[in-house]
């Protein structure tokens, strides 16, 4: 329930309404500063991003850029197969009128008025200007899926995101399962050992992972994406520390009701342990969804390019078609965005509470 | 508003019905083979059952590639099989390593490299400076009593999700030459400036970017070590009457301090294996002015004419020395701040 008497008050002072304290310092007036800066900076990349994966190719290529897409109006004029792009001449005589441009010659461009065909004039191109209106270029999004490689690319994405995924819940989770229920010779030294591997990031062991990869015949396969980074000791670390709060009693006294250890790992400690498992879901997700310098190196053939290998690889082209490369960054970020949009609580608290991403 | 807060549990709660029945099968096939196992082996012998297809994968792609790592950097030619490989000894990195003053990468006999490491060095040097100043600026400023925390937060935050290429891209289109900050910079009365093409401005930028995408993680973590201070510290020096300048030296940097080195440290990690952004972005340059030292590994190892594994095995080990230095660190660091 709104307290009526908020609305009454004027703006200002519901801006400037403060908690506690009464008195303004410099500092509450340099944080409303940074951010508002910071909305700007980190928001305006974003929005700009958006805004031109609607505009035409030709749109793109004006400066200086306008915020809105906006496209040049073509009308279709009697006697003329094509339609004739439309622009505000300044007549001699200094009115304006509304033209339609039939073909241009050098610095003079052939006009027809569109309300009356027959009527042709030459205007020097610098006294026409174009009449645009707002128009979304939805061909940006629809032409990649037909011509190029891009449901594929995505498509792929989808399947070593999901399939890494699931291989990653699975072996960690009995991983940390066996770490954690049971009391055994050598759990230390484990334990040990996947801190240690923690530590061995895939830069520095790209060259040899690769040889690996190539002598089990994956090269060019989803498979070389999805098996070596499907082990992760992070993944090992934060479901162990986790399922280490699970009572004992519950676990003896499924024990008691001769349950098999793998009833009890997957009927018992699992659902128990489900908002770690999500956490390393969305954690999982994500990594494999960005993941960029390894499947650069095993992925060699479009066809199994990656989105993120795939949009690479339109922007190394020789003629970049800008127009598409937005349009599909912004696809590439939809997923993201709606991952971020629905789960920032889960993936806020795991960051903070593990100190990994 | 009370039925929007519940809309995400139920989706959430579709979604889990959803996705957990086949996985709910496959658990149940499971079962079968698992407790003809535990038979055999008995309940001591299950945890190594649970924890082997996990270690297996350890195995065979980390622990054996780390000492094939070493064999590879102690021989030469281009063959990708260890079998067909010439053993050179210590070839690779006396190669590597020839210099006549190291600070200086052009008397070096492999220049790439050093360039590589010099270049890496600048980055890392910048980019972990502004990028912990900035989020400590941001952590403190998030945890006062400010409107709309939970948005700001999200704000700063939600870069860190994007992938490293779309990152890049948003960056490469406005930094184009007919970008919309040089729309900016013509508008305002001055000339364009071709960032791609000048080295300085290429290597800015690499850090800019890099910083733009990666604050909202460090932020989170010192916003958390800010939350862990007790409030009633502030309480008892706000009785007192101290100064807010005070009050920041004296109580809420010492407390972070601890939080604030494992951010350094981690930073540094993160930084010294900087590639993704930066390759897409810039592709290294322009030459090889923002060329790193994990672009250095890749272009020798996978995209050059002739692959020289070799080479690029004993640059990842160089790399590898590096980073063992700074987890060492960590370790320390992260270990003073849980004790103490």
């Amino acid at each position: 329930m709104a307290d009526p008497g908020v609305e009454t008050k004027n703006l200002v002072s519901i801006i400037l309404a403060r908690r506690g304290r009464k008195k303004w310092h410099w500092t509450d007036i340099f944080s409303y500063t940074y951010l508002a800066l910071g909305i700007f900076l980190m928001f305006g990349p974003v929005l700009w991003l958006g805004m031109s994966s609607f505009k035409t190719r030709a749109g793109l290529l004006e400066f200086p850029p306008t915020f809105f897409p906006l496209g040049q109006i073509e009308l279709q004029v009697e006697g003329y197969e094509k339609p004739l792009l439309l622009f505000d001449v300044k007549m001699d005589d200094g009115s304006t009128r509304q033209l339609a441009q039939i073909r241009r010659i050098g610095i003079v461009s052939q006009m027809v008025d569109p309300k009356n065909p027959g009527e042709k004039f030459k205007i020097p191109i610098d006294q026409r200007t174009k009449v645009r209106e707002f128009r979304m270029a939805w061909e940006n999004y629809r032409d990649p899926l037909e011509r190029f490689n891009f449901l594929l690319f995505l498509k792929n994405s989808v399947v070593v995101t999901v399939v890494a995924t699931l291989v990653t819940l699975l072996i960690n989770s009995m991983a940390a399962y066996g770490l954690s229920i049971y009391e055994f010779r050598g759990r230390n030294a484990i334990m040990l050992f996947v801190i240690g591997t923690l530590m061995i990031p895939i830069t520095v062991i790209m060259v040899p992972v690769y040889l690996v990869v190539t002598n089990l015949g994956m090269v060019n396969s989803l498979w070389a994406v999805i098996l070596p980074g499907a082990a992760t000791p992070t993944g090992v670390f934060l479901l162990r520390q986790y399922m280490l709060t699970i009572p004992k009693e519950l676990i003896e006294a499924a024990r008691m009701d001769n349950a098999s250890e793998w009833t009890i790992f997957s009927k018992v400690v699992l659902p128990l342990a489900m908002p770690a498992i999500a956490v390393l879901a969305i954690f999982s997700v994500m990594w494999r969804w960005n993941e960029f310098l390894w499947p650069l190196i095993v992925l060699n053939r479009t066809e199994v390019y990656t989105l993120q290998v795939g949009l690479n690889a339109f922007q190394g082209e020789l003629d970049v078609q800008w127009h598409y490369i937005l349009a599909m960054t912004v696809v590439t970020l939809i997923p993201v965005a709606l991952v971020f949009a629905f789960l920032q609580k889960f993936i806020t608290t795991g960051i903070a509470s593990s100190g990994m991403k | 508003m009370i039925k929007n807060t519940d809309q995400p549990a139920a989706v959430k709660n579709t979604a889990v019905s959803i996705a957990g029945w086949p996985i709910q099968q496959v658990f149940r096939l499971l079962e079968y083979p698992f407790s003809k196992i535990q038979r055999g082996v008995g309940i001591q012998g299950m945890p190594w059952i649970f924890l082997l297809p996990n270690l297996i994968f350890f195995g065979i792609f980390v622990i054996i590639p780390l000492f094939i790592n070493f064999a590879f950097s102690f021989t030469g030619g281009t063959e990708l099989f260890l079998s067909n490989r010439v053993y050179t000894g210590t070839e690779q990195y006396r190669f590597l390593l020839d210099c006549k003053t190291f600070g200086d990468p052009i008397t070096c006999r492999e220049d790439r490299f050093w360039k590589g490491l010099y270049n890496t060095f600048i980055f890392v040097f910048f980019q972990v400076s502004f990028l912990v100043l900035f989020s400590l600026i941001t952590a403190l400023i998030l945890n006062r009593e400010i409107r709309g925390r939970g948005f700001f937060r999200a704000v700063f935050f939600f870069p860190v999700l994007l992938s490293p290429v779309v990152v890049a891209l948003i960056w490469k289109w406005i930094l184009l030459r007919d970008g919309i900050l040089n729309a900016f910079l013509v508008s305002i009365g001055m000339d364009k400036i071709l960032f791609f093409v000048s080295p300085e401005w290429a290597m800015f930028w690499a850090v800019f970017v890099s910083i733009w995408a990666h604050m909202g993680f460090y932020t989170l973590i010192l916003l958390a070590g800010l939350q862990a201070i007790q409030p009633d510290l502030y309480e008892a020096a706000e009785m007192d009457g101290t100064s807010k300048e005070r009050v920041f030296w004296r109580i809420t940097l010492p407390l972070l301090w601890p939080n604030l080195l494992v951010v350094v440290v981690l930073a540094l990690i993160k930084g010294v294996q900087v590639f993704d952004e930066v390759f897409v972005l810039t592709g290294g340059g322009p030459g090889t002015a923002t060329q790193f030292i994990v672009q250095y590994i890749y272009n020798t190892g996978f995209t050059e004419q002739v692959q020289n594994f070799g080479l690029a095995s004993a640059a990842s080990i160089v790399l590898g020395v590096i980073l063992f230095v700074l987890t060492m660190l960590q370790l320390a660091v992260t270990r003073a701040r849980d004790n103490g």
